[in-house]
C-alpha cells in the first residue's frame, strides 16, 4: 500500500466568497508595495509602509474572519494534507525557497536587501522602513529592525488568524493573546522605545524574555561591557538576564512546565504557533527522529554552554584565546554561524513549510534543551489522558509540532512526560475524544505505566 | 497447492503457532499481548491492509486532516521488532479438523491456536437497487477507497441510518462541500442509545452544518441512471430525492462468511463463551465476529465498539498465556464527536429512562453543551452519565460507579471530574443549582 493520501477527486471545492476575494485582493495589495520597494523604485516609505502595512493586516484579518467566523467553532483542519501550502506540494516548496532565500540575505547579504554600508543612506526594503525606525528610536532602520516589523507583523495578524481558527478552545485564545502581546510590546516595541530614549549608550538587548542560551552573545564581552556601561539600565538588564535564567526559569519550569515561555512568550515560539500553524503537521514522528533530536539538541547546549564558558574565562582573565586557540575563531564564530544564523534562522524559519513550523525549537533550541531538562526530571507538567477512551486515531500525534508521537502514550493510558513538549495545547484541541489535558499536578504518579487500560476489570493486576 | 512456511527464525518445530485473522485493533490487541507474555509464534493475517490502522480515523483520511499512514498506531519496523509477522492474504476457508487455513490463492497455512478476529461488513437491508454503482457502506480501507471514487465530483448525497457512521459520514462529505440528506427512521437520532434532548441537540448541531435531516423517513428503493449508477432515492412515503451517492450507515454485522463450511458454529456472529472459546478446540473469537452465548455483565451479545474489541484481545491474551480468565468488562463507557461536539457516556444511561431510574438533565443556553446524570430512584446510586461538550474524567467515573456513590456525592464531586483545558468555562455550579432545586 502506498503510502500517501488516497484523494482521488480534488478535494477543495469549497468556492471562495467575496470575502475571501477581497481579503486575498487587499494582502497581494499589501505584499506587491513591499515587492515594488524591494526593487528599489522610490517609494515615499512615510506614506506607502503604513499603507503596505495596514492592507496586510487588514487584509489577513478579514481574510481569517472569511475563512471560519461562518462555520460554527471546532477543528478546522479540513484539507491540511491536500492544500498544496501544506503539504509540501509546489507552493510550499516555492514559499520554503523564498523564505531559506530571504534569511540568507538577511543575515549574510543585508546590503542586497538596501542596508547602506560605511554611512550610505539606506536603499531598497530597508529603506522602506526608516520612517519607522526613525519614529521608534530615532535612528534609521537596520536589517533587524526591518524584520523585526515584518516578524512582529506576521505575529499579530496571523495570531488573530489563530485565535478564529482555534476560538472553541480558550487555552488557545488566551495564549495567543498572550503571544502577540509579547512579541508586539516585550520583543518590539519596549526594546525599540528603550533604544531610543538610550541611544547615547552602545546597544545591548532590551527584550527582558530573551535569555542566555537563546540569546547566544548574552555573555560576549563587548554585550557584557555594554550592560555594564549601560547605567542603571543596563545593569538592571544584567542581573534580570542572570536571574532569569538561572533562577525564574526553573521554578516556573517546575510548575508549570516549559510552555510558559516556549509557546507564551518567546518570539521564536510565537512565530512557530502564528506563522507556522498551517505547517505544524509536517513534523517527523518517526522513533527515529526523536533519536536525532535527542543528540542535536542537547549537542547545541553543550555547545553554548562550552562557547560560553569560554567567553566568561576570557571576560574574567583578561585573555582571548583559551588553550592557545582563539576563543572568537574557535567558538563564538562558529557558534554564531552555524547555530545563531544557519539553524535558528535559515533551517529554523526557513523550512517551516518542508520540515514543520519548530525545526529549532525541537533540533537547536538550547534553551528549550535546558528547561526540557527540567521538564522531564523535575516539574509538575505532564499531558494526562482520560482511562481508557483513547481510539488511537492519530489526530493529537498529526498535530504535534514538536514531532512527539503523543497517540503512542495516549493508546496505553500513559501520561506524555517529555523534554520537547512546548504545550502548546493542539493536542488537546484536536483530540475527538476529549483523551488529552495539559495538566500541573503532584510529580508523584506523573509517569504512570498502566498494564491495561481502565474498564476492564478481567485482568487484575497486583501493583 | 503450497504450504506457507511458518517457521521463523529463532523457532524451533515445537514453537506453538498462534495465527490471528484480522488486524483491527482486537487482534492486534491481543497480538501485542501474547507477545509480551509468551514466546509463541505470532502470525497476523488481513487481506484489507498490510499494517494495523485505526479505523476509527479513515475519516480524517478523506477530510485531509491525516495520511493514511498518520493512522497507523505503530510505525511499520514494530512488527519486526516484536516478532509479529504480517501476512497480507484473504483466508477463504477454515478446516479446523486438520487445524488450516486456506487462501484465496489456494495456499494453506496450519495453526495451533486460531483466534478470529475478522470484524464486520456495513448492513444492507435488500433495497431495491442497494447494489448501484454509488451505494456503499463505510468499514474498510476498501469502502473509503470507493467513497473518494463515488464521490468525486457530486454534488448531492444520501445517508441511510441514523448512528454514528452516518454522522462521521455527514460530516466527511460536508467537508466536501458535498450537499447531504440524511434520511432517520425513527423520530429523533440514534434514538435506541440517545434519551431525546440529547438527539434534539445533536440535530440542531447537524443543521448548523447544513445537513438535511429528514426524520420519520425510510429508505424505499435507489434508482439507476442509464449507467447503473445512482441517480435518486425514493423514500417509502414516495418523495424522490435527486442524488449521486447513497452511504448505507444501517449498522454492521459480524464478518465470517468464511466460515459457512467450517465447523466453528455461527449465529449472527461466531458463538463463544466468556472465555472467547468457540465450540471447536483451539479456536477463539474476539472482537466485533464474536457473540456471546449468554450476555456477559448485563451487556449485549455482539459488542462493536473500539474499547470492547481492545479488551477482547487484553483478555484473550492473558487467558491464553497466563491463567484462564473470563471476560469480565467493567463499567460502561464509550465516546463519539457530533461534528464539533464531544460526546462522552460512563455506565448506563438507556435510551428511554423509566422507573426504577431516573435522571436529571442540564442544557446549556448555546444549545451546545449538556449533561444528564442516571441515578436509582430508590438508592439514589449514581447509574450513568451522558455529556456533550465538556471532557469527563474516565478513572474518576469508573470509580464512583464501582463505589455505587449516591447523586449527591457525584455533584457535589462533579469538579474532580472536568477533563477541559485549562481556562475553559466550568459550569458544574450552574449544573449543580438546576439539578438541586429538581432533586428537593
Amino acid at each position: 500500500m502506498k503510502n500517501e493520501s488516497i484523494s482521488l477527486a480534488n478535494p477543495d471545492k469549497h468556492p471562495l466568497n467575496k470575502g475571501t476575494k477581497f481579503s486575498i485582493a487587499l494582502i497581494s495589495i499589501g505584499l506587491l508595495v513591499f515587492a515594488v520597494s524591494f526593487l528599489n523604485v522610490k517609494l515615499k516609505a512615510s506614506y506607502f509602509l503604513p499603507i503596505s502595512l495596514s492592507t496586510t493586516i487588514f487584509g489577513i484579518i478579514l481574510y481569517a474572519r472569511s475563512m471560519y467566523l461562518n462555520e460554527p467553532a471546532g477543528v478546522k483542519n479540513n484539507g491540511a494534507w491536500f492544500r498544496s501550502l501544506s503539504s509540501r506540494g509546489l507552493v510550499g516548496w516555492i514559499l520554503g525557497v523564498v523564505l531559506t532565500s530571504f534569511y540568507i540575505l538577511l543575515y549574510w547579504f543585508p546590503s542586497f536587501l538596501g542596508l547602506g554600508e560605511n554611512g550610505e543612506a539606506n536603499t531598497g526594503v530597508i529603506a522602506f522602513f526608516d520612517p519607522l525606525s526613525k519614529l521608534l528610536n530615532g535612528k534609521v532602520a537596520s536589517q533587524w529592525f526591518m524584520y523585526g516589523t515584518i516578524y512582529t507583523t506576521c505575529i499579530v495578524a496571523l495570531g488573530y488568524k489563530f485565535i478564529l481558527k482555534y476560538r472553541h478552545s480558550r487555552y488557545q485564545v488566551f495564549r495567543t493573546i498572550v503571544v502577540i502581546i509579547a512579541q508586539l510590546f516585550l520583543a518590539f516595541l519596549i526594546p525599540e522605545i528603550l533604544e531610543g530614549l538610550n541611544s547615547d549608550q552602545a546597544y545591548y538587548a532590551k527584550d527582558l524574555k530573551n535569555m542566555w542560551p537563546l540569546n547566544y552573545y548574552f555573555f560576549d564581552a563587548w554585550h557584557i561591557d555594554n550592560m555594564r556601561n549601560g547605567g542603571s539600565l543596563g545593569m538592571a538588564y544584567l542581573v534580570w538576564g542572570i536571574v532569569l535564567f538561572l533562577i525564574v526559569t526553573p521554578i516556573i519550569t517546575y510548575f508549570v512546565g516549559k510552555r510558559w515561555y516556549c509557546s507564551w512568550v518567546c518570539g521564536c515560539g510565537g512565530l512557530a504557533e502564528t506563522a507556522g500553524d498551517p505547517f505544524r503537521h509536517l513534523s517527523s514522528k518517526k522513533l527515529s527522529a526523536w533519536k536525532f533530536e535527542r543528540y542535536i539538541i542537547h549537542g547545541v547546549l553543550l555547545f553554548s554552554v562550552i562557547m560560553t564558558a569560554g567567553v566568561l574565562y576570557n571576560y574574567f582573565t583578561n585573555t582571548t584565546t583559551i588553550l592557545g586557540l582563539d576563543t572568537y575563531t574557535w567558538l563564538r564564530q562558529p557558534y554564531g554561524f552555524l547555530i545563531g544564523a544557519a539553524f535558528s534562522g535559515v533551517v529554523g524559519v526557513g523550512f517551516y513549510p518542508i520540515l514543520g513550523n519548530r525545526v529549532w525549537c525541537r533540533f537547536g533550541c538550547p534553551l528549550a534543551a535546558y528547561m526540557g531538562i527540567f521538564q522531564r526530571f523535575k516539574s509538575r507538567f505532564r499531558i494526562t489522558t482520560n482511562g481508557g477512551q483513547c481510539i488511537s486515531c492519530g489526530n493529537c500525534s498529526n498535530s504535534c509540532e514538536m514531532g512527539i508521537d503523543v497517540k503512542a502514550y495516549a493508546q496505553r493510558g500513559e501520561n506524555i512526560v517529555r523534554a520537547s513538549c512546548v504545550g502548546c495545547g493542539i493536542c488537546s484541541a484536536v483530540c475527538p475524544r476529549g483523551v488529552l489535558k495539559l495538566e500541573n499536578r503532584d510529580e508523584e504518579n506523573k509517569l504512570n505505566n498502566n498494564p491495561i487500560t481502565i474498564g476492564n476489570n478481567s485482568i487484575k493486576i497486583n501493583l | 497447492m503450497a504450504t506457507i512456511i511458518n517457521l521463523f527464525k529463532g523457532y524451533s518445530a515445537s514453537t506453538r503457532q498462534v495465527v490471528i485473522i484480522g488486524n483491527g485493533i482486537s487482534g492486534i490487541t491481543c497480538a501485542r499481548n501474547l507477545r509480551k507474555k509468551s514466546n509463541y509464534c505470532i502470525t497476523v493475517i488481513s487481506s484489507e491492509t498490510e499494517y494495523h490502522f485505526s479505523r476509527t480515523a479513515l475519516m480524517y483520511i478523506y477530510m485531509g486532516h491525516l495520511r493514511y499512514e498518520d493512522t497507523k498506531p505503530y510505525e511499520d519496523w514494530f512488527w519486526t521488532k516484536n516478532r509479529i509477522n504480517l501476512l497480507n492474504k484473504h483466508v477463504s476457508k477454515v478446516e479446523s479438523s486438520s487445524k488450516t487455513l486456506y487462501f484465496l490463492n489456494g495456499e494453506f497455512f496450519k495453526y495451533d491456536i486460531l483466534i478470529i478476529a475478522s470484524g464486520s461488513n456495513p448492513n444492507k437491508f435488500g433495497w431495491p437497487g442497494q447494489d448501484l454503482k454509488g451505494v456503499q457502506g463505510l468499514y474498510s480501507y476498501q469502502d473509503l477507497q470507493l467513497l473518494e471514487e463515488n464521490t468525486k465530483e457530486i454534488k448531492q448525497a444520501v445517508i441511510v441510518g441514523g448512528g454514528l457512521i452516518g454522522v462521521e459520514l455527514a460530516e466527511m462529505l460536508r467537508s466536501r462541500n458535498i450537499n447531504v440528506t440524511f434520511l432517520i427512521r425513527e423520530k429523533h437520532f440514534w434514538d435506541i442509545v440517545m434519551p431525546t434532548q440529547e438527539a434534539i441537540l445533536i440535530e440542531r448541531h447537524m443543521r448548523e452544518h447544513h445537513v438535511n435531516l429528514k426524520q420519520e423517513t425510510e429508505l424505499g428503493e435507489i434508482i439507476s441512471d442509464d449507467n447503473g449508477k445512482v441517480k435518486a432515492i425514493i423514500t417509502k412515503s414516495g418523495e424522490n430525492i435527486e442524488c449521486q451517492f447513497v452511504g448505507l450507515t444501517v449498522g454492521v454485522s459480524p464478518n465470517i462468511s468464511f466460515l459457512k463450511d467450517s465447523e466453528i458454529k455461527t449465529d449472527k456472529g461466531i458463538l463463544v463463551n466468556e472465555f472467547f472459546e468457540t465450540n471447536v478446540k483451539d479456536v477463539y473469537a474476539i472482537g466485533d465476529c464474536a457473540q456471546f452465548i449468554s450476555s456477559i455483565n448485563g451487556r449485549r451479545p455482539i459488542e462493536q465498539v473500539w474499547y470492547t474489541g481492545r479488551m477482547h484481545g487484553e483478555t484473550l491474551a492473558h487467558s491464553l498465556t497466563v491463567i484462564k480468565t473470563s471476560y469480565n468488562p467493567g463499567h460502561w463507557f464509550n465516546s463519539a464527536k457530533f461534528f464539533d461536539i464531544e460526546y462522552q457516556t460512563y455506565g448506563n444511561v438507556p435510551g428511554t429512562i423509566s422507573a426504577p431510574l431516573s435522571s436529571l438533565y442540564w442544557e446549556h443556553s448555546s444549545g451546545k453543551l449538556c449533561f444528564r446524570i442516571v441515578y436509582d430512584i430508590q438508592t439514589h446510586h449514581l447509574i450513568g452519565i451522558n455529556v456533550f461538550g465538556i471532557r469527563m474524567r474516565h478513572e474518576i467515573f469508573d470509580r464512583w460507579l464501582s463505589e455505587n456513590k449516591k447523586i449527591g456525592y457525584v455533584l457535589e464531586h462533579l469538579p474532580e471530574a472536568n477533563f477541559d483545558p485549562e481556562f475553559f468555562v466550568k459550569y458544574e455550579n450552574e449544573i449543580n443549582f438546576q439539578f438541586k432545586k429538581e432533586l428537593v
